[in-house]
């Protein structure tokens, strides 16, 4: 018979010691995350003002003070709802695919091999591909709508991961109740499936959106540049705000540096943002809420 | 409104294998019929051979003749979705809609195959949460979520899903193995008030089970490991527990086996 043990010295230090490596490792991981958002937002504040967020960098001289990132905000949010109204769509269907129709079979090993390979291309090699298709071979202009095919590119193999995992965590057992009661499986698929994964799968889209949004490289070689406002996302350079900070921060200027602080104060916001827009989507319609 | 069924000659399989072989028998309307036999006799895959819910697994496939009132369920030209309807399932864990109240999952039957006023859905869903016991309990929270009842309200609302769509004939497939005894005490009490609108069949381990509710029972076994799974006997519930004609039936209910 083994008799209760007091809990040993050297058990209580080995326990002491990996809790401390724990939280430290857990402050090691924080201190980028904090030090970055006060870099930003200290720096960034100084520009962030109404006129920021409503005037372009037009007729504004090397050394002036003033001028805004309007031009770039109006440019990085239609591109990137461009981006994700070609890619959400595509990476959804495609996510459906691979679950609830092509389990198994040699073409969706194929569709999944090649995601995988998709979600390793490096942005840059994205913007080129869009440079040398769309540009240089079909001779159509530099364009917001170029910027948002190269940022789908990116986008859509994320979507898909993202939205396939969502997709296979629902429990088999919903799709067969759904079929017992003489559901086709295309309704079940739309009425049960969906739904079920429905904040999951939205969760996933934001991030993704979130990353193509902070995308620079591409954007440098399809949308150029432009200090004008440009609306029109098919025809001629845009802005994205990605590309005003990179513009401003080369300048010498100790305005233009207080403007590229601005603009990437205001790129954390958007996402922030959409997070945020996320979170409420996902809480509106999660079941737990009772209704 | 509860019809029979006949099965002949029928075998089933997953890929390559053959679960379950040359199956014949009459299902009686209006009775209750227990499917009993040590795990993986092939007792479930038959009962999903019933409402054609077999053939959902990738690479299944059956072979034979099913036949509700004289009519094949394979037959070639014959909607799968249509058979589901007329033959509803219960299954053996509570799978209620988790995004759904408790109202919605038992109009979803109704509410995914077509649009209906509000005041029939409102109707049938009263009357058939009446019809599984289950009104009392919850009439006042219909739109509470239904995964936030317990795991016998849960199974009992299953059920009232699965008979919102007025099938002929209700299989289940081991309805009570995952609650406690007063639930499947309610679940059995459920099934002897349904039995005079449906036909009903179910698979049980619970021996007990079987011989309280059942009229007519089919013992399953297989000759082996790998084998196909047969009916070795189905007679009336009372003559199998009493006075089975086969030894391996005998042996079975008696605990000395399985």
């Amino acid at each position: 018979m083994t008799a209760i043990q007091r809990i040993s010295a050297g058990r209580r230090f080995k326990d002491r010691f990996v809790q401390s490596l724990v939280y430290l490792s857990f402050a090691i991981a924080v201190v980028p995350l904090v030090a970055v958002l006060w870099m930003v937002i200290k720096n960034g504040l100084a520009r962030f003002d109404m006129e920021f967020l409503t005037h372009s960098m037009r007729n504004i001289g090397a050394k002036d003070a003033g001028g805004g990132a309007y031009h770039a905000i109006l440019g990085t949010l239609e591109q990137v709802l461009l981006a994700s109204l070609i890619s959400i769509p595509i990476g959804l269907l495609t996510a459906i695919y691979l679950v609830e129709y092509g389990e198994g079979t040699r073409l969706s090993r194929a569709i999944s091999f090649f995601v995988d390979v998709m979600t390793g291309i490096p942005s840059v090699v994205s913007g080129l591909f869009i440079l040398a298709f769309w540009i240089l071979a079909l001779g159509l202009p530099f364009s917001g709508l170029a910027g948002a095919l190269a940022l789908s590119i990116l986008m859509m193999p994320t979507v898909v991961r993202s939205a396939e995992e969502m997709l296979r965590l629902v429990p088999n057992d919903l799709r067969e109740a759904s079929y017992a009661l003489g559901v086709p499986k295309w309704r079940t698929i739309t009425r049960i499936v969906l739904p079920t994964s429905f904040t999951g799968i939205v969760t996933g889209v934001m991030l993704a959106i979130a990353r193509v949004a902070g995308e620079t490289a591409p954007l440098l070689l399809t949308v150029f540049f432009t200090d004008s406002i440009n609306s029109d996302p098919f025809n001629g350079p845009q802005m994205g705000l990605p590309l005003y900070v990179f513009d401003q921060a080369a300048r010498p200027t100790d305005t233009a540096i207080d403007r590229a602080w601005a603009g990437a104060l205001t790129l954390i916001l958007i996402v922030m943002l959409l997070n945020l827009v996320a979170r409420l989507i996902g809480w509106w319609r999660s079941p737990a809420r009772g209704r | 409104m509860s019809q029979q069924i006949q099965v002949s000659g029928l075998d089933a399989y997953y890929g390559k294998h053959k679960a379950i072989e040359d199956i014949s028998m009459t299902i009686e309307p209006q009775s209750i019929t227990a499917f009993i036999g040590p795990s993986g006799c092939g007792k479930s895959t038959f009962l999903r051979t019933l409402n054609r819910m077999h053939e959902v697994i990738p690479g299944a496939r059956v072979e034979g003749k099913v036949m509700l009132d004289g009519e094949d369920l394979y037959a070639a030209d014959v909607e799968p979705v249509s058979v589901r309807r007329m033959i509803g399932m219960v299954f053996q864990r509570p799978n209620p809609f988790p995004t759904m109240s408790i109202y919605e999952n038992v109009a979803a039957g109704l509410r995914l195959n077509g649009r209906h006023p509000k005041s029939t859905v409102d109707g049938i869903v009263e009357e058939s949460l009446k019809g599984a016991n289950l009104w009392n309990e919850v009439k006042d929270r219909l739109n509470r979520p239904g995964a936030g009842l317990s795991g016998g309200q849960q199974q009992r609302l299953c059920i009232a899903r699965a008979i919102a769509v007025k099938p002929e004939v209700l299989l289940m497939d081991e309805p009570c193995s995952a609650l406690d005894p007063i639930s499947t005490l309610a679940i059995e009490d459920l099934m002897a008030e349904l039995k005079s609108r449906f036909t009903i069949i179910i698979v049980t381990h619970n021996m007990q089970q079987a011989a309280r509710v059942s009229d007519r029972t089919a013992f399953f076994n297989l000759a082996g490991q790998g084998q196909p799974g047969r009916v070795i006997e189905m007679d009336d519930t009372s003559r199998i527990f009493t006075n089975p004609a086969q030894q391996a039936t005998e042996d079975y209910i008696t605990g000395r086996f399985g």
